[in-house]
């Protein structure tokens, strides 16, 4: 399945030209740009592992640019995402996020319903990579 | 008239001499007064009747909302009187409208109770509205001071807090309203609810008038719908949502709802203006306690905001229910089925989401605002709206919205998930578009119709309601004065 979390995901995934011009738009915006990747793209999984820190002081696409590329071959085959940060007063939060790499194959989450009293149900979801441990994670799956 | 009859009596005695007096002579005009920094202000707008001079029906409205009754009374000499008295400290002609004036109301911040709508408005809109001497009056705008703002909680979760549980960032909320509005039994509701959700969209909602009836009762409405929200995020890896409508007869029924609602798993519940402004606040702290975000349906307000001569301005609702503290506002299109002015809809969107609203008359904002760190409310853009549309959507509205398409998502001829998918490729599309510098204003139905070929629901979409617009003009649009100055 096809993980549409972040910006763009229901459209063709972006080329390099294109996530330059979303680096760009941040960028002019001045908002500071951070690369992130992960094994486990639970919904609620906040914290993917940073590529160093967000990139404060970098103001030029092109250095951006780089690191996306030195993020995706240091990370062959999970998830990386950009995320945009804005400091001002009124949003001290993301601005922009979105996802620029996947893994070949995307397996997705299971649903577990626990019932309970009343008809209600417990909905816990998982991913169904992360039921093996991190190193093995994508390497052994089955192309769709 | 005699001059005498239209100032303030000062002489104590025969201020206080019964009889019945004009509302100026008692003092309820002082136009050299300056407002303090903690005065909450007020600008009605008064039609008074043939007759009846402005500025006399001007200190009247001052005096209906404030301490007056239509006679003196010796008991005034118990208190300082003076302290409490409202006092109209201009009154302008409005421009274009012969019969209307502006008139401008200060109160002291003692004569309100902390954290309270209903105190404040039982003041504000209250006796006033009936008075006789008037033919009409619209509450225009007020400003209320940080130091009275401070008293209230604001929005349980705000604009940044839902974006980071939802982790959705960079684009409006995407939503639907489930449709038909009434009649569904729970079941084929949750299915409508997960094939919207699948499809594409961040929200489904339930509409203002679906609470528990024969045919769908709540708690059966409930579990279906968590069902389909739950089997939608596990089918898309995205964190969603559905506005579980908790309004009911009794604040009791209400909590009931709200927790089976927040034991379910639900990110967010939903009640109706018409519950009152009590009750709203009594949930919007239910929910800044129990992680909820609150959506709030403006059910009931197009009885008293749309005409420009008599009631209230939607732009003062949406100040009170950011105090009141819900999370979402339905708050207008500029481009869909309902009222809207775009510079009014302008308006009423800053005072949702500016941290600070500067003075602006053209967009009805008579006031500087500064929001005292009050959270932001998420207006929610709802009612005629649909693909085709985006571009417009996106330049009137910008991203802090949630944009809902109810016929425009669930009408879709290929089925409600595709419906939801035109809305949401619509939506991406347009972002990318706007931040790569494009002018979406007039390529925006060329971006379109480019997506539309690897869409095909989007073009489904565009060919469906190509030719669907609401051009009527507004019954709500801003006088503007010719030389706006500062109150």
């Amino acid at each position: 399945m096809r993980i549409t979390q972040g910006l763009f995901s229901f459209l063709p995934d972006l080329n390099d030209q294109e996530i330059g011009k979303q680096v760009d738009y941040a960028l002019d915006s001045g908002w500071s740009i951070a690369l992130e990747h992960t094994d486990d793209p639970h919904p609620r999984n906040q914290y993917w592992t940073m590529w160093g820190l967000p990139m404060f002081d970098l103001r030029d696409p092109a250095g951006v640019m780089m690191e996306v590329k030195a993020c995706r071959e240091a990370n062959p085959n999970r998830y990386v995402r950009v995320l945009a940060f804005d400091s001002n007063k009124g949003h001290e939060t993301i601005r922009m996020m979105f996802i620029i790499q996947r893994p070949e194959f995307e397996p997705g989450f299971e649903l577990v319903r626990a019932e309970g009293p009343g008809r209600s149900l417990h909905y816990t979801l998982r991913s169904y990579a992360t039921h093996v441990p991190p190193e093995e994670r994508y390497r052994t799956a089955a192309k769709p | 008239m005699n001059k005498a009859m239209d100032v303030k009596i000062t002489d104590m005695k025969e201020r206080y001499t019964s009889g019945v007096l004009k509302y100026r002579q008692m003092g309820y005009w002082e136009p050299d007064y300056e407002p303090k920094d903690t005065d909450i202000l007020a600008v009605f707008r008064i039609t008074p009747q043939d007759g009846v001079d402005p500025v006399e029906a001007a200190a009247a409205v001052a005096g209906e909302s404030s301490t007056a009754t239509w006679t003196v009374v010796w008991t005034d000499r118990l208190t300082d009187s003076e302290y409490y008295r409202a006092k109209c400290y201009r009154v302008d002609p409005v421009p274009g409208s012969p019969e209307q004036y502006f008139a401008y109301i200060a109160y002291d911040i003692d004569l309100f109770e902390e954290g309270s709508i209903a105190n404040l408005t039982a003041s504000i809109i209250g006796n006033v509205f009936g008075f006789k001497p008037l033919k009409a009056l619209r509450l225009e705008d007020m400003r209320i001071p940080p130091h009275y703002l401070k008293t209230f909680q604001g929005p349980a979760t705000g604009i940044v807090v839902e974006r980071e549980r939802l982790n959705i960032y960079g684009r409006p909320l995407l939503g639907a309203t489930m449709k038909p509005k009434l009649g569904l039994s729970s079941r084929n509701y949750g299915r409508v609810v997960y094939e919207a959700l699948k499809g594409g969209l961040d929200f489904t909602k339930d509409d203002e008038n679906i609470n528990s009836q024969p045919f769908m009762h709540w708690r059966d409405r409930y579990l279906y719908c968590m069902e389909g929200v739950n089997k939608a995020i596990a089918e898309t890896g995205e964190v969603k949502g559905t506005y579980l409508n908790v309004t009911a007869g009794t604040m009791e029924e209400m909590y009931e709802r709200a927790e089976f609602a927040r034991d379910l798993g639900s990110v967010i519940i939903m009640i109706d203006l018409v519950i009152g402004y009590t009750a709203i606040q009594s949930m919007a702290k239910w929910a800044r306690r129990n992680d909820m975000i609150l959506h709030l349906h403006r059910a009931g307000h197009g009885t008293y905001t749309r005409q420009r001569n008599h009631g209230i301005s939607f732009r003062v609702i949406a100040k009170w229910m950011r105090m009141a503290g819900v999370d979402h506002i339905h708050a207008g299109t500029v481009v869909g089925k309902l009222e809207g002015d775009p510079h009014v809809v302008r308006g009423i969107y800053d005072t949702c989401r500016s941290i600070h609203v500067e003075q602006n008359m053209r967009h009805g904002i008579f006031f500087d605002q500064p929001w005292a760190s009050l959270k932001k409310v998420m207006p929610v853009a709802s009612g005629g709206i649909h693909a085709g549309q985006m571009h417009q959507l996106l330049h009137y509205l910008d991203d802090d919205v949630v944009l809902q398409f109810g016929g425009g998502t669930i009408g879709h001829p290929m089925g409600i998930q595709a419906g939801a998918t035109a809305n949401r490729v619509a939506l991406e599309t347009m972002v990318k578009a706007r931040n790569e510098g494009r002018d979406i204003w007039n390529e925006g139905p060329d971006i379109l119709t480019e997506a539309a070929r690897w869409c095909q629901p989007l073009r489904a979409a565009l060919d469906t309601w190509k030719d669907v617009t609401f051009n009527y003009a507004s019954t709500d649009s801003v006088d503007v004065l010719p030389t706006p100055t500062a109150a």
